[in-house]
Order: C-alpha cells, then structure tokens, then sequence
C-alpha cells in the first residue's frame, strides 16, 4: 500500500472524528433552538467568541468520552508495531491484520506506537481529571473563603498567610516536592487527599442545614440522602489497600497512587487562588442590603454565605471555573512534561510533548499533534470564559 | 480661542429624537423636544429617572457614546448647528463655551492628577495660557467658589477634599473660561441637604456674576424653583410641559405636572387630613410605550380614542409667557377643581410604651490609620451619644439627620447587629441591648424589622419573590406546612398590593417601587412590632414615594405597628411622622412633636436644616441660612456642643460655652427637649424658617 | 510608609521561615533519606546500614534540630570518629581552618550538593547569574510589549484594533511554554520545516547569548505571561476608560491621544503593576520548562537536576532562593501599590 498524501490523511482524520461531529451538531442545533429559556448557558450563544470556545472545549470533551469508549481511535494506544518507529504521517502499515487500521494517520513515535490514537486516549486523562480537580479546588476555596470574607478579624488573617504560604511556592517546585515516589510511600499525598476531599462533605452538609434548619425533619432526611453516599464515595477513595491508609471494609474503588498525587497536587496548587477570590467577592457581597436583611432577621452565618453571598457570586466564579479547567489542564501538561506522577507509557499530552520533543530536530509529527490538541483545548476555555464574561455583563 | 459676542439664544433644541441602538431593536430616549435658553438664562429640566433628561444634555455635550444617535432634530449653539460640526471643532467649544457638571463629584475628578493640575488644563487647552498664569486662574476660581486655603487645595488629590469641596471644584473648573452655557446635571444629588444648599447658592451666585446661561437638570421640583427661571418637564422621553416657573408652578397645563405636584409631599399636606395622591401605575419601559400620550394610562383625564390616537404635538398656552403643553385636553379640564383627596382617616392614637431607650451609647474603636495601622494607636468613634426616647404603639417617630449623625448606627444596636456601648434598650419589658441578634429568640427578632433604603439591593437577586418572603415566614416559625406559608406568603402580596403572580418572578424583574413593596413585606412577615425604616424612599422616584409611603402608612395603621422613620428628607418627615427626633453628629439635638419641631423656638441645627430642604411651592418663602463648612468627623468631634463649628447662634451665648461644655438637655416645653446653651429668651425671639404667604 | 513597610518585611520573614521549613520537612522525609544513603553507600544497604550512615552525616536527629542547625540557630552537629572529630561544621570548614560554631544558611554555608560535588552557595550563585540574563531580556521583551498591546486594545473596548488584539492575548494565555516552545523549535530551527533561522539549542548562549541563540528562549518565556499582562491591563484600561473623569476630561476638550495619556494611563496601570510583580512567580515556571527545553544550564534547569538526582542540600538552596524571590516580589508589589496610588499613599 501507498502513503497517504496529505488531503487523505485529512479527510480520515475528519471521517475518524464523525461521532464527535454528529454529537457536536446535535448539541449546537438544541442549544441554539432553546437558548433563550436556557439562562445563561442560552446566552452564551449570542456570542461568537463564546461559541467557538465552548465548540473546542466540547470537541475535546466529546473526543475524549467517545475515545474512552475505543470509537475514534485506530490502534492500541499502548501497543508497538514493529517497523513503524518514528514513521511520517500517513504511514502504511506494514503488514496490517485482518480488521485492523490500515495506517498510522499521524505517524509513530519512537516507540512505534500510533500518535492519532495516543492524542485521542490523551483528551480522555484531560477532561476527566481537569475539570474534577477543579470542582474540589473550587470546594476547598469557597468553604475557606466565604468566612473569611464574611468574617474578616483574626480568621481572615490567618486564613489569607496560609493561602499566601502556598501561593508563594512556585508551582515546579512544590510539584517536584510533592509528586515524587518517595513522597507517595510516605503517604504524605494520602493524608493530603484527606483532608482536601473531607471539603465537599463539609460544604454539602452545611449547605443543606443552613437552609432547612427551620425544619428538623426535612433537614435530617436530605442530610442523609446527601451525606451518606458523599461519605461512602470519600471512604473509598482515601482508602487504598496496601497504603497507610488501609481499614474500611466498604472499599469500592481504588484511584492509583500516581493519579492520586497528580490530582491532589493540582487541588492544593488551585485552592489558595479560588480562596482569594471568593474572599474578594465575599468582601464586597456582604455590605449589600440583602446580607442585612437576612441579619436581621436573624439567619445563620453559614445561611448567609452560602444561600444569600455564594449564589450571588456565581457570574465570576464561572468564569473563573473556565478559566482554571484550563490552568489545570496546563498543569497536567507540566506534570507529564517533567514525568512526574503519570507512568511514562501514559498517553497524556504533557508526556508526549515531553517524548516528542526530544527527536524534534529530526521528527515533527510526534510532537506537535499533542502541542495542538492541548493548545485549542486551553485556547476554547479561554474564549468559553471569555464569551461567559462578556454575555454575564449584559442584561 | 476668542469669544464672539451674541445676543440670540444661547442654545436652541429644535424637535430633538435621540435613540439607543441595542443588539435587538432601537430604543428612542428623546422625541421630539425642543427648548431654547436665553443669555443670562437659568433653565430647569425636570422629570423622573428614565425620562431622558440627562441624554438632552450628553446629546447638546455631542457625547451620547457608541449606542446613541441623534435620529432628528437639531441642537443650536449660538446659531452654529452643533450637528454639524468637526470633532476638533467640538473640543474647541467643550470646556470653554459649554461645560458639563454632574451628579458624583469624586468619579468627576482624576483620582490620581493634583486638583490644580486638573484645573489647569482648561485655560492650557483653551486659551493657551502658560503655566504660571493658569494657576493664577486657578487660584482666583477656586477663591471665588469659596473654598478655605485654595493655595493648598490647588496642591492636593481629589479624595482628600470632602464630598461638598469636590463639588466646588467641579463646579471651578466648569467655570474656568467662563462658559457661556453651563450644564448642570444633578449637581447635588449626592450631597447632604445643608451642604447642596450651600452649593445651590454658589451656582446661582456665580451664574450671575459671570452671566452665565443655565441648564439645570433634576428630579427635584424643589431645587429647580429656586434655581431656575424657566422650567421644562419631561415625560417618558417627551417634553410634556414648558413655561416660566411661575407658570409651571402656579397654572400647569398639563396633566402629569399636576399629578406630580400632588404627589409630593407639600407643607399643608399631612398623612390623615390630607393624604398624597400617588400617581397610578408605572413609569412605561422605553420599549413599551403606549400609543399616543405616553402619560395616557395613568392619566385621570385620559379619553380612549382620543388621547390614543396618534402623536400629541406641543401647543402653546394662550396668554402667557412660552408656556406650551403637549396636552390635547389642557383647554377643557377645569384646572382649579379643588382635588379629591381620597380616603381621609382620623389620626391614629399612640398606644402604650412599646420601645424605651435610655442613655444609649454606642462607641466604635478603630485603628487610627486604616492601612499602615495595627501598630497600637486606636481611635474612638462616638457613633451614638446618649440617646434617650420613648417609642409607642402605633406612632411613626421620624429620625432625621445628614450622613455621619449615627441614625444608622442607632438602627444597627436596635436591630442587633452591634451590641450597645453602654445604656439601655427596652422591647416591652425586656433588655436587649446587649443582645446580639444570633442570641435573641424569634419571637424578639420578628418584632423589630427593618426596610432598607436601595430597593435594588434590598432583594436577593437570585432567589424569587415569593421564596424570600416564604425563607422569612420559615426562620420566624410561621405556618406548620409549605402550603400554609405559601398561603400566607400570597397574603403578604395582597397587602403591599402586589399580584400574585409576582411570586415567582425574580427581583431583576421588578421596578424599584415593586421591590421596595417586597421588601416592606418581607419585614412585616412575622407580625413586627417595630418597623425601622431607614430611608426606604429617598431613592425612588417622587410619583412611586407617595405610593409606598402611603403603602406603609396604611400597613401601619392596620397592624398598629410602631414606625421608625429614618430619613433626612423634612418634607417627608413633616409629612408622615408623629414626633422627630433631630440627630447631629451622635447627640440627640432636638426632639418632639413635629409641630413643635417645625416651628420655632428651633435648635439652630434644625432651623438650618429645614432652610436648607428646597420646598416646590411658590408660596412658601424661605429664610436662607447657609451653613459654612462641613459635618466635622464623628472621630474627631469638636469640644463642646457638637454643632458649634457651624452654628450661626454662638455669638449669643456668652463665655464661649459653647466650645466648653455640651449642652445639657432642656424641656422647653411639654414633650419638646433641645441641646442648646441659647437662653429661652432668644430661643423665643426666632422666627420661623418657612412661612406660607397667605393665599 | 516606613512602618508599613516594616510590617510587610516581617511576615515576609515569617512567610519565609515557615516555607523553608516545610521544603526541608519534604527533602527530609524518610524515602529520600534512604535513598540518598543509598546512592552514596551502595545499593544493597540493609535497613541498619542505611539508619548508621544517616546517624554518621548528621540525617539522624528530629526534624526541628535539623532545621535549626541548617539555617544556623542551632550549633552544627558533631561526632567522635576514629579520624577525629567530625561534624558539619567540620566539613563546611575551609581546609585549615577553625570550624564554626553555628554553619548554616544565616552564615553563608548553603550545605554540599551530591551531584555536582560542589559548595550549593556556589552553584546557586552561578545558576542565578545566568538566569538573570534570561529574566532580563524577558523582562525587557514582555513588559513593554505587554502594556502596549494591552493599552492600545483597552483604549477604543469593542474596536477592530481590540479584537484582534485580545484574540493574540488569549492565544497566547492558552500556550503553556512546553508548548509554544516546541512550535518555535519545530518551525524554526528544524531541518523538516527547513527554515533555521535560530537555534534549537542555548547551550552556547550561556558563554555568549547572541540573538540567533538566546531569542527563541526569551520569546518562549515571555509570550505566555504577556497576554495575560495584557489583558489585564485591557480590563483596567477599559475600565478607566468609561469612568466619570474621563467623560469630564473629554467634555473639558482635552484631545484623544491626551486624554490616554495624561489621564487614563496612570490610572490604568496601577492595576497590571501588581500583576506583573505577581507574575515573577509564574515567570520562574517557565524559566524551568525553558530551561530544560532549551538545555539553557540555569538555576530551572539546576533545579530539574537537584530534584530529579535527589540532591538534598542543592534543591534546599534552590528552593529557599526561589521562594525569597517570590517574596520579595510581593513585597515590591505591595510597597509600588501604595506608592502608585496617590488615595492610598496620602491618607
């Protein structure tokens, strides 16, 4: 068989990409139809900017969840055929299988591995982990930032030096701390995961009884049907056997240690940021007229910072979540980048980049797929924030 | 640039539409309105907010931003079609033959120029002076706005000056090349009542020496009588009515201008005997106009298929001076027919003691130097000073005071967001001033409620009406069930006269006055005993005031709910409230019934403040007693009487006691007390502050 | 002024003295302690082996007193050997000469590094030297660049001229160096692409930077923060632009160009000022990621190695080094702050 000429490789690429096509076209078609009862998720289609960044951003999550499911790629991300190490794009193979693809659509790498299907399986790490990592950032930081806001005196103090504490390392060196091998057996991220992931329990418990405090009934009854599942959910995933942290029965799941670095790494590193600007916008929402008023009519302090303060603070705190997804996805590419946390045969983008780029003189093609792909994936959060901001203003 | 000389009108507006151009349609702010000021000429614009006064005056300014247009009409600036001209043309003539001054002095300066600097530019630009004697301009225009040590003025940022010198500033540097047309648009808006009227007296003083030709926008009737010579008002983007004040005033010959007028709390009215007379419905959206006479729905002389037929063009008055009206009905209606006064209710008797507060006071510390500080020197702020009242059942005690008085800060110890400094308050029989709201039971909390003053800010944003009313009713334990508070949430929109339906709407939804209602009901929810309401009107529009004030008057009568009325609005207060309690700087100055307080013998602060509040009536006359200076700070308060800096009386009292000692309180007569050193016998010999010429 | 000042040194310090010590909690955790013994002894240590020959080089006592002696509070260790007496005073001594009684960071001795067998204080110095010629030029390419793009777009919100602008500021926010540096180097140093107008490399640049081999590191570094200094000072411009005083100098007659000037410039840029100052940390990101990309032989690329070859006593320097940069930064930042906003600096 011959090699592919370029207009080829392009329209398989595309014809690869058709589920993500087809999912894509549908959510545009709904959207657009009911985008005015849509709040402002609606709006968002008013603006173009706002449009094309949540079209990336959905690109990537679609190919991710479809590559997930083994629909787009063409080969075993992992699997090494031999005779196609560092081959161009739209390499034949040289003996394909029955049933097999019969090219690498985005050449090899030097382990002789496709880069089409490494890139696809890489979107799936991404948009499963950034976005997540992100929620418990968000977690922490509002749990922590509304008393400090709402508070200030002596908490805030404390709270913002220990917030600073963390901002002042820089973010290479407190990876290079902390997603070591060495940190991960003494178990320090473990302890780390528990405390951070203890937030969403706390949030969603105070949450539910600041409001139905009125009413015991109802209050105890959606504190457990919220609370029970969260602390089961949390048990499992601090719990790994054969860790320092190895004595609940109920294990469900398991995260692997390295992913479990990874991902506290990133939340400790988001967390004081997200604490800041809630602190801000703490600051400034509690001298309105309406955190008086739920003063005076004596609710709880917890009620006010979440029911009166946090829904009020929604508009720049999803921009910001936007935003941060993005940054985070910039810190998995660091991580990879610098082989930290991931095992070396992962996917991830960050890791390829890293292998890529050490033949870059001599090969292009493993590099640059992966440099792309998180390039419009972080450049679509970028103008999905951007869009957000923007129709968030206008009323 | 120099100057031409010219005696025709300074500015003349020939039927100008200005229109907003959004993303889905196109907005007209401004139909069909023409004006014209005379050389020497003082010119008010009145109207409520939205009615597209202030973009007359940015379209005659040729600024209307990326969104507005002008779409017909033309505006003349001494003959030349400002329309028409060049950009570098315009710039020649802002600034030195047209200047601007507008509501908010502080965002009007350069927070990081030096006030000479920003002064400076002007005559630079203009005259293309050299350094040296623009500053010398500078200095002699800041002489002339009267501000103390213009040398060191002229060498400072703006945010160390005080709110009124800022406004003096603004008003020296539209002053600098001495304009010939000078745009006011609300100038003191944001001032307190004896520093605008400070103000006031300086535009027209100046106005005069320098000839200048006046626009004067406003939403006070008030303010234009006494600054103006003619007045326009406006309706919803139309000029609905034009003439000499006194015509305006005294024979309007248009339906909305009358409504306004009774709608506007006027010495004579007065809450049972003669109630105000809201105007009915709402301010039309610009969007939703209706066809023909805008002010048609809510007019009570409207004819259906008349008044809606088609566009009403302006039609002169015959028999008066440039009085036109764009009313088609002006020559049929009987302008005179005594007005129907509504519903008359005998006055409400107080009950017994429901609220006793004794020798209140509350003192803040706070650290000396807000950024560089917490290195130990603290100072105090006296916010409340001895503070001793009775309240009773069903009786509405107003509490009047500029800003820094410590009303506010009254409210909070009240309501339990501060705990007192030292003193007693007593709900019924029961102490709670020491305790903080988190420590005080239901029942306590319920009974004293408060409404606040910025509608747009009294309502959660993201909750609906009707959960927030509900989340009130649920937190003050009422109703057993979702379905009982829901019914009783439905109940508390009757009686603030809200439909249903508005349950489930959004505050953003809502206009001002509707969420104000809101808000009222949100406060009576759990059956108050005491209501404070702090200012709940001030920042609506004058029609929707009567309606809400009314609303509260009415809810009070029926829940024989004790009203506490904070506000710095006399007329309002003359209007509404039982007793006054008159507040400077912490200390209670004078207390009593508001017949004793508005008449003399006055505490000099009171008698300054009720000549300071513009009243919109041609009878009344006033006696003009400026105020120099401003309110000293409540952290650093004068010796002696607080009021002593700016008192007019304090030759009288010999010994310079005034700056000794504070004033003791006296009973000068039954249920009237004063914080004064002025003998009785001079307290006897003032005279009243406003009189109404017999008619 | 001074007292505040004054005030922000001091939990600087503090800030300081807590960081330090949690970077040498996490050098010092067991594990890599153990593997350090095992890299200088031999492999096949057993427990008892490795446990003595951390108690013989001074690894063994509690934490606290570790921490005390590095940073020179507390004397240094000592012990009895058959050679004499041994201690890290001792070794931190020069040849000859009377050891000390205190030896730690406050006193100038930064510790030895295991890979590079040389004084840490040494290497730091040295490393930092050439990164500061990158810091440099990176400081003089982004910064202007950055306020130009960002005032020139924030001064007409909504013009073509600000379209396109913020376009380029958010691609560039949205390229992580590991990125961008990768295209540069694809597209202009490889045979493939065949352009070869710089090159891959800036080994050489650290004897001799010159344009063709120092420009593609400095560009790499600098494109990432200067859209976010830029849209920044976008936002602030804007901002200023719609403000009252702006309306009021527009209405006196000053032109458009004194109006950007004279008064929205100095109001806008106090804003992007902190930024900028805040920004050093995320510059010292990727000054590693370029370091290493680039095989530039600075203080990233010192700490890349330190961490990766579990050099104790180097990644303890670096890391306290990069954390006073930090702090220091934020110091300036306050201090410019207050010192550029005339409402706070006279109250």
């Amino acid at each position: 068989m011959d090699p592919l000429s370029t207009s080829q490789i392009a329209l398989r690429i595309l014809a690869q990409f058709l589920p993500v096509w087809i999912a894509l076209v549908a959510l545009f078609v709904v959207s657009i139809r009911y985008k005015r009862r849509l709040g402002l998720y609606g709006k968002l289609f008013d603006s173009t900017i706002g449009m094309i960044g949540f079209g990336l951003v959905m690109f990537w999550v679609f190919t991710g969840v479809f590559g997930a499911m083994d629909l787009i790629v063409t080969h075993d991300p992992l699997a090494q055929l031999s005779g196609m190490k560092n081959k161009k794009p739209g390499t034949p193979l040289p003996s394909p299988e029955e049933g097999e693809y019969a090219w690498y659509l985005l050449g090899g790498d030097n382990l002789a591995r496709d880069v089409f299907s490494r890139m696809v399986k890489g979107a799936w790490i991404v948009v499963q982990i950034a976005p997540l990592a992100t929620l418990f950032a968000f977690m922490v930081g509002i749990t922590l930032g509304l008393p400090a806001g709402y508070y200030g005196g002596r908490l805030d103090t404390v709270l913002s030096f220990l917030a600073n504490l963390i901002l002042a390392f820089p973010v290479i060196l407190l990876f290079y701390l902390l997603v070591t091998p060495e940190i991960v057996a003494t178990g320090v991220p473990q302890y780390m995961a528990v405390v951070l992931f203890v937030f969403p329990l706390v949030f969603f418990g105070v949450l539910i009884h600041s409001r139905y405090r009125a009413q015991p009934q109802r209050n105890r009854t959606m504190l457990a049907v919220v609370l029970v599942p969260l602390f089961l959910a949390y048990m499992s995933l601090i719990n790994t056997p054969g860790s320092k942290i190895d004595f609940w029965p109920l294990d469900v799941f398991d995260v692997p240690g390295g992913i479990l670095v990874v991902f506290v790494s990133v939340v400790f590193v988001n967390a004081p940021t997200v604490f800041r600007i809630v602190r801000g916008l703490a600051m400034d929402i509690k001298t309105r007229d309406y955190v008086a008023a739920a003063q005076t009519r004596g609710e709880g302090p917890w009620y006010i910072m979440l029911w009166e303060i946090l829904p009020n603070a929604r508009g720049p705190l999803i921009v910001d979540f936007c935003l941060r997804i993005g940054y985070t996805t910039i810190l998995l590419g660091t991580l990879g980048f610098f082989g930290l946390g991931l095992p070396p045969e992962s996917p991830d983008w960050g890791s390829t980049i890293n292998e890529g780029r050490k033949l870059l003189s001599i090969y292009l093609h493993p590099a640059l797929p992966p440099a792309f792909a998180l390039l419009s994936l972080v450049l679509g959060l970028n103008l999905l924030a951007d869009g957000l901001r923007e129709e968030s203003l206008r009323d | 640039m120099v100057k031409e000389a010219y005696d025709g009108p300074i500015l003349e507006i020939d039927n100008l539409s200005i229109s907003f151009f959004t993303r889905l349609r196109e907005i007209p702010a401004v139909m069909d309105f023409s004006v014209s000021v005379m050389p020497g000429e003082a010119v008010g614009l009145v109207g409520e907010s939205g009615c597209g006064k202030s973009t007359v005056a940015l379209g005659v300014m040729q600024d209307l931003g990326k969104n507005g247009q002008i779409v017909g009409g033309s505006i003349k600036f001494k003959g030349r079609d400002l329309g028409q001209m060049s950009a570098a043309e315009l710039r020649d003539i802002r600034g030195s033959e047209i200047a601007m001054i507008y509501q908010e002095p502080m965002a009007s300066l350069n927070p990081a120029m030096k006030i000479g600097k920003q002064l400076m530019e002007v005559p630079m630009i203009h005259q293309g002076l050299g350094a040296a004697e623009a500053h010398a301009r500078a200095l002699q225009v800041v002489t002339d706005v009267k501000l103390p040590d213009p040398a060191r003025i002229l060498d400072s940022f703006p945010h160390q000056l005080s709110g009124g010198q800022q406004q003096r500033i603004v008003i020296a540097m539209a002053l600098m090349s001495e304009p010939s047309l000078l745009i006011l648009d609300e100038p003191t808006t944001a001032l307190d009542v004896t520093v605008e009227a400070a103000v006031v007296d300086l535009v027209k003083e100046l106005g005069a020496k320098y000839g200048t030709s006046m626009l004067f926008i406003s939403h006070n009737l008030g303010l234009v009588l006494e600054t103006c010579d003619r007045l326009c008002v406006m309706y919803s983007g139309e000029a609905v009515e034009t003439g000499s004040i006194k015509d305006v005033f005294d024979d309007m010959r248009h339906p909305y201008t009358q409504a306004l007028f009774r709608s506007i709390p006027l010495p004579g009215a007065d809450k049972s005997a003669r109630p105000l007379k809201a105007i009915p419905g709402n301010f039309p959206l610009p969007h939703e106009r209706p066809p023909g006479c805008n002010f048609g729905p809510r007019c009570t002389y409207f004819q259906a298929g008349r008044c809606d037929a088609g566009d009403i063009p302006m039609e002169e008055v015959v028999g008066a001076d440039r009085h036109h009206s764009r009313c088609l009905r002006f020559s049929e209606i009987d302008w005179y027919a005594p007005f129907d006064a509504g519903e008359v209710h005998a006055p409400s008797v107080p009950g017994k003691v429901v609220l006793k507060v004794n020798a209140l006071k509350k003192h803040y510390e706070v650290a000396a130097n807000a950024l560089f500080g917490s290195s130990g020197a603290t100072r105090v702020v006296k916010a409340n000073e001895t503070i001793s009242f009775e309240a009773r059942e069903s009786e509405t005690l107003a509490i009047v005071g500029e800003s820094g008085c410590g009303k506010s800060t009254f409210a909070k110890v009240l309501m339990g967001l501060e705990t007192a400094t030292s003193g007693q308050i007593m709900l019924y029989d029961q102490d709670i001033e020491n305790t903080p709201i988190e420590m005080r039971n239901t029942d306590t909390v319920s009974s004293v409620q408060m409404v606040f003053q910025n509608p747009f800010d009294t309502l959660n944003p993201s909750m609906t009406v009707g959960r927030q009313i509900i989340r009130a009713l649920e937190i003050f334990r009422i109703g057993k069930t979702d379905a009982e508070r829901k019914e009783r949430m439905f109940r508390l929109l009757d009686l603030v006269k809200l439909p249903r339906e508005f349950a489930e709407r959004m505050p953003r939804q809502l206009s001002g006055g509707q969420k104000q209602r809101v808000g009222i009901a949100r406060a009576f929810a759990g059956g108050a005993k005491i209501v404070v309401a702090d200012e709940p009107v001030s920042a609506l529009d004058v029609s929707v005031q009567a309606a809400v004030t009314d609303l509260l008057m009415e809810i009070q009568r029926e829940e024989k709910t004790t009203l506490l009325f904070i506000s710095h609005d006399l007329s309002i207060v003359r209007y509404l409230s039982d007793r006054v309690m008159v507040m400077y700087l912490g200390h209670v100055v004078e207390m009593g019934a508001t017949d004793q307080v508005f008449a003399p013998p006055y505490h000099p602060y009171t008698e300054a403040l009720l000549s300071a509040v513009p009243i919109a009536d041609t009878s009344v006359e006033k006696e003009r007693i400026v105020l120099e200076g401003d309110i000293p700070s409540a952290m650093n308060p004068p010796p002696g009487c607080p009021f002593q800096t700016r008192c007019r009386w304090k030759a009288q009292v010999p010994d310079g006691l005034c700056e000794a000692e504070l004033p003791p309180v006296r009973e000068i007569a039954a249920g009237h007390q004063i914080k004064c050193h002025l003998s009785a016998e001079i307290l006897g010999r003032m005279e009243a502050v406003i009189k109404v010429a017999a008619e | 002024m001074g007292s505040f000042i004054l005030r922000r040194v001091g939990v600087m310090l503090l800030t300081a003295i807590c960081l330090t010590f949690i970077v040498f909690c996490l050098t010092n955790l067991y594990p890599n302690l153990e593997k350090l013994a095992k890299t200088q002894g031999n492999f096949r240590m057993s427990d008892e082996a490795v446990a003595s020959w951390l108690d013989n080089n001074g690894y063994g006592g509690p934490m606290l007193v570790k921490y005390g002696e590095w940073l020179g509070v507390l004397p240094g260790w000592t012990r009895e050997t058959e050679d004499g007496l041994d201690g890290r005073c001792i070794r931190a001594a020069a040849e000859g000469a009377d050891p000390a009684r205190f030896c730690g960071v406050i006193q100038g001795y930064w510790g030895y590094s295991t890979v590079f067998r040389e004084e840490v204080g040494e290497i730091v110095a040295k490393r930092l030297g050439l990164t500061g010629i990158l810091m440099f030029w990176v400081l003089v390419l982004m910064v202007p660049s950055a306020l130009l793009i960002g005032v020139m777009a924030g001064m007409k919100e909504g013009s073509v001229l600000d379209r396109s602008l913020s376009t380029v500021s958010i691609l560039t926010t949205a390229t992580p160096e590991y990125v961008s540096g990768v295209i540069f180097i694809a597209v202009f140093t490889s045979s493939t692409v065949g352009l070869k107008w710089f090159k891959g490399t800036a080994t050489s640049a650290m004897e001799n930077p010159t344009f063709e081999n120092f420009f593609l590191p400095v560009l790499t570094i600098s494109l990432y923060g200067m859209g976010y200094i830029a849209r920044m000072t976008r936002a602030s411009m804007a901002e200023v632009m719609t403000a009252q005083y702006i309306r009021t100098a527009r209405l006196k007659g000053v032109s458009f160009p004194n109006i950007v000037v004279k008064h929205a410039l100095r109001n806008a840029l106090i804003a992007p000022f902190t930024v900028i100052m805040l920004q050093v940390p995320w510059l010292l990101n990727g000054v590693v990621i370029v370091e290493t990309l680039f095989n530039y032989k600075g203080f990233g690329w010192t700490l890349v190695q330190a961490a990766g070859n579990n050099d104790i006593e180097l990644l303890l320097g670096v890391s306290v080094v990069s954390v006073f940069v930090v702090l220091l930064t934020q110091l300036i930042s306050d201090v410019g702050y207050v010192y550029l906003n005339p409402r706070i600096r006279i109250s």
